[in-house]
């Protein structure tokens, strides 16, 4: 029997949650890493005979981000109850939207192996987030922080257009891209302020039916998206060449184990019982407001990666990388007001930068380095007052302490020595002291010359010039 | 003549006059309720303490003569599912047996911004579930004209201590004729404002497009007087109504003549009783010889009314109810064995038959593959019954007819029959799904017991309601009769 090709299909459903001061229904505050239920009231708490009142500045952001996702935005929409009981859900029902969410039908590029393709949305609603449970230890019981209750959360929601794990990685990284850069959220994976659900099902290639799918839930890091993705998709193929069938389920990857394992299957699922909440009114979205909204939308990172391409001459994977993180982006046209070779800014920042940051598990917000100091880092190179690698130097400590560059290169006794005089006269005398190389050089052997310039610049402790090191090099040794 | 049967006005002025003082007033209170509550069981928590002390606060200032509210003084009985500051507030259910606020309703802060003394909380069907009191988890109250029959609910607290002289008034909340069956019952004045007019925050929602706050009193000058304490735009209510607030004891002003009245034919059908359906008729006369003109009129939709009601109340009850789980707050089960039996055993202990009868049915009604059968079905009935009411609007200025088939009926009589009691809030129920204002005033007696006249208005049009009410009131003697205890 010929073994069967499977094609996997891939939906993801995103949180994304809003970065607004207060809360969706109530006023408390939304910041994250308060004292546990400090940022609580009676009416995120869920007391008997409390009301929500929706966060306008929370229906912005979420009109801000569905259009920034292409969505149509709904002129008429509304929210409903989803009903369950868990000890995350004061009232035992999560307020959200069920048949008209905010935005309908969007699309987003993403860019795998060089190719552009186009993921399709099929709904962004907003809805308010739970509190959070932490068990303890030995089963004594469950502690529950209502903090996080009633934070206000976009879901969105793909079509199954994901054909990869590369893929669905490729494509939470736009989103969380589009999001920062339109300043609605922190999209933080490791604070919980962006997470998501992969529906992972697999079907023979060619068949357009879907086959029976599984989804992970509450993914909370890239690296879990892609690993998970990838276990399942390899699980499920061998379920499937094995002549088995794939049971529709509930799963969740645990990380240290390096496996899905089964949460609840379709059977357990819960009736929702999703109606419209009495409490609050419908929403009405007039092309006015639309519009105002509209405007407060930035350049997205598909409209600066072109931008990058055509006005900096950068390659389109650097155009990429740097338009992936706004912060990036931003870097880079902050350093350009200081000097004109992007070329070098988008080195520094794709080299040094992230390999710095990655080296250290650090976050971009973590060092202090500006792009006034970036770009005029490279103007002093330009100038020959630091080598190339002096600046290397120069830039950690950038990063670390965020001083100037023309500070740490005086501080630092940095400043390259271009003088042709001094050179010349150390040069001599390296050539004088190494007579060995200097036959090496003369019978042909141009690795000599190396060494001797690394006799110069151990000399001089790196800060003479280098190219002017060489030249007076060569014209010593004829001479001798 | 006691201080107990003085009107607010003519409490305002003995209080402003000095010729009485709130601790007058308010010790008479305490004494009323300690002479009569054991019989007629409408408390369920007094506030006596706290009471004496604003009552003695309120004196100073009256001496002092700074400027007070409008009801300054004067206390008034809350229904237990309105939210008080420190005061418990149970719902009459054991979920909620320790249940103290630390806020108050909005009304609760109005009617303390008006000056009013809260002397307690007062008993109801549980989570206001019901139309007689006897789904209390506490007790029954008992009719003042009666002691063997109900007072009616599920604001049957509500009406009986103000029928029995233990409170100048009292609030009580109706979703589908809860305080308008017990005015009716109890025979006094309970208005049901239009939906949207008083703030439902603090009011611990049944059925939250339904619940609407309203006054129980003895006089319609009364009702008017609280209304205009309690209504009002709140931002901590999103279905609150921004609308210009009249001044309704100056909208008693007035007369009726050239007024319109429909009655709605499906309002004195069969099941009304005939002594209740002649004592409306008889108003029907008085309005007439007040200049009035009546004649019927259909709302064609009433019958499906009652249905359309107990799937939509009990679809958001189910819902609203759902966090009554014991988990922060009222009766947990002690020695649950895990989380779901924590749940199970909570819920099972806290909540009585009815109430646990109504989530069932509402989350039978929104359960997929039921949701567009019972749940939409209901809601498009809703919207023809609120039809029913525009067109009769557009040719009436008011509506009217019996408030309630009959009149009380007797302590156990239809507690084994669900369907029955239902069917007393049959002239209630539509307007409640409409959302217009009505009220229940007096209009005779059948049998010794009182009957109600229900006058429904249009939405927000309160002032039409309560001039026509005060002007029948004036034309009639129905309200000064007070029951013997």
């Amino acid at each position: 029997m010929p073994s069967t090709t499977f094609e996997t299909v891939i939906g993801l459903e995103v949180h994304v949650e809003l970065h607004t001061n207060s809360k969706i229904f109530c006023g408390c505050s939304t910041s994250f890493g308060a004292p546990p239920n400090t940022h609580t009231c009676p009416i995120c708490l869920g007391h008997p005979g409390v009301l929500p009142v929706l966060n306008k500045q929370a229906v912005e952001y979420a009109m801000k981000a569905a259009m920034a996702l292409n969505c149509e935005i709904a002129d008429i929409s509304k929210f409903d109850r989803k009903n369950y009981f868990y000890p995350d859900s004061p009232k035992a029902y999560q307020i959200s939207q069920y048949d008209q969410p905010i935005g309908r039908n969007g699309w987003i590029d993403i860019e795998v192996d060089g190719k552009t393709k186009r993921i399709t949305i099929d709904r962004l609603h907003l809805e308010e987030d739970a509190g959070k449970l932490t068990h303890m230890e030995g089963g004594f019981g469950s502690l529950v922080d209502f903090n996080r209750v009633g934070t206000p959360l976009v879901e969105i929601v793909s079509n199954p257009d994901i054909r990869s794990a590369q893929e669905a990685e490729a494509y939470m990284q736009k989103l969380r891209a589009i999001m920062q850069y339109c300043d609605v959220s922190d999209v933080k994976m490791e604070e919980g302020s962006l997470r998501c659900d992969v529906n992972i099902s697999l079907r023979p290639v060619g068949q357009e039916e879907y086959g029976t799918k599984t989804e992970l839930k509450n993914m909370n890091s890239f690296r879990g998206v892609v690993r998970g993705t990838e276990y399942e998709v390899e699980r499920q193929t061998d379920i499937l060449e094995d002549g088995g069938t794939i049971v529709q389920e509930t799963r969740r990857w645990d990380e240290s184990q390096g496996r899905t394992l089964s949460m609840r299957s379709k059977e357990e699922a819960h009736d929702y019982r999703y109606f419209p909440d009495p409490d609050l009114v419908t929403l009405h979205i007039d092309e006015e407001w639309k519009e105002r909204v509209r405007a407060t939308i930035p350049e997205l990172p598909d409209a600066r990666k072109a931008r990058y391409a055509s006005e900096f001459g950068l390659s389109s994977y650097d155009a990429d990388v740097l338009t992936s993180s706004k912060k990036l982006a931003d870097l880079l046209e902050e350093s350009l007001n200081y000097t004109k070779d992007a070329k070098a800014v988008a080195n520094w920042i794709m080299g040094d930068l992230l390999g710095y940051l990655n080296q250290n598990s650090k976050e971009i917000d973590d060092v202090m380095l500006n792009g006034q100091n970036l770009g005029e880092m490279i103007g002093l190179i330009e100038k020959g007052t630091i080598s190339n690698k002096i600046a290397k130097t120069v830039f950690k400590e950038m990063l670390e302490s965020g001083k100037a560059p023309q500070a740490i290169v005086e501080e630092k006794g940095l400043v390259q020595i271009s003088d042709e005089g001094a050179i010349r006269g150390i040069v001599e005398q390296i050539v004088a002291a190494n007579p060995q190389s200097v036959e090496d050089y003369r019978a042909g052997k141009e690795r000599a010359i190396g060494f001797l310039v690394g006799q110069v610049m151990r000399e001089t402790k790196g800060k003479a010039n280098p190219t002017l090191v060489n030249e007076l090099l060569v014209d010593v040794l004829k001479q001798a | 003549m006691t201080p107990l049967d003085y009107t607010l006005a003519e409490l305002k002025q003995q209080l402003s006059a000095r010729t009485l003082s709130a601790t007058e007033l308010t010790d008479a209170v305490f004494a009323r309720i300690a002479a009569t509550d054991g019989t007629v069981q409408a408390f369920l928590t007094l506030n006596e303490e706290q009471a004496r002390a604003e009552a003695h606060r309120y004196d100073d200032k009256y001496v002092q003569g700074e400027g007070l509210g409008a009801l300054a003084g004067i206390p008034a009985g809350i229904k237990d599912n309105i939210i008080t500051e420190g005061l418990r507030t149970t719902c009459a259910s054991r979920f909620l047996d320790n249940f103290v606020p630390v806020h108050d309703a909005f009304v609760s802060r109005k009617l303390k911004e008006a000056g009013v003394i809260t002397a307690g909380k007062l008993n109801m069907d549980e989570f206001a579930m019901g139309g007689s009191n006897e789904n209390s988890a506490y007790q029954v109250t008992r009719n003042p004209w009666d002691v063997e029959r109900v007072p009616g609910g599920s604001s049957g607290g509500s009406a009986a201590a103000v029928a029995a002289g233990q409170v100048p008034f009292s609030l009580g909340s109706d979703t589908g004729g809860s305080i308008r069956q017990p005015a009716s019952y109890c025979g006094i004045v309970g208005l049901k404002p239009t939906y949207g007019l008083i703030s439902r925050f603090g009011l611990v929602a049944f059925a939250s497009s339904l619940d609407q706050i309203g006054p129980l009193t003895r006089t319609v000058e009364d009702s008017a007087h609280v209304l205009q304490a309690i209504a009002g735009h709140d931002t901590m209510d999103s279905t609150s109504a921004n609308v210009d607030i009249p001044d309704y004891a100056a909208a008693l002003q007035g007369d009726v003549r050239g007024l319109r009245i429909g009655v709605p034919k499906e309002y004195m059908s069969e099941g009304v009783d005939p002594k209740v359906k002649q004592a409306v008729l008889d108003a029907l006369q008085t309005f007439e010889s007040l200049g009035a003109t009546w004649e019927e009129v259909s709302l064609p939709h009433t019958e499906y009314a009652v249905a359309a009601y107990y799937l939509l109340a009990s679809s958001e009850a189910s819902s609203n109810l759902s966090r009554f789980d014991g988990v922060r707050y009222g009766v947990r089960a002690e020695n649950p064995d895990n989380l779901i039996d924590l749940y199970f055993k909570s819920r099972s202990e806290g909540f009585g038959s009815e109430v646990k009868r109504r989530i069932m049915l509402g989350t039978y009604a929104l359960s997929s593959g039921y949701y567009d059968a019972y749940y939409l079905k209901a809601q498009k009935v809703r919207t023809l019954i609120k039809q029913d009411f525009d067109q009769a609007f557009q040719k009436y200025d008011l509506l009217i007819g019996p408030t309630a088939p009959t009149t009380a009926f007797k302590i156990g009589e239809q507690i084994n029959n669900p369907l029955q009691m239902y069917m007393n809030d049959i002239l209630t129920i539509p307007v409640s799904l409409a959302g217009v204002p009505a009220i229940s005033v007096p209009c005779g007696m059948a049998d010794g017991l009182p009957v109600g006249l229900q006058i429904i208005g249009k939405p927000f049009d309160e002032s039409a309601v309560l001039r026509a009410a005060h002007l029948f009131e004036q034309a009639t003697e129905h309200h000064k009769l007070r029951p013997q205890l």
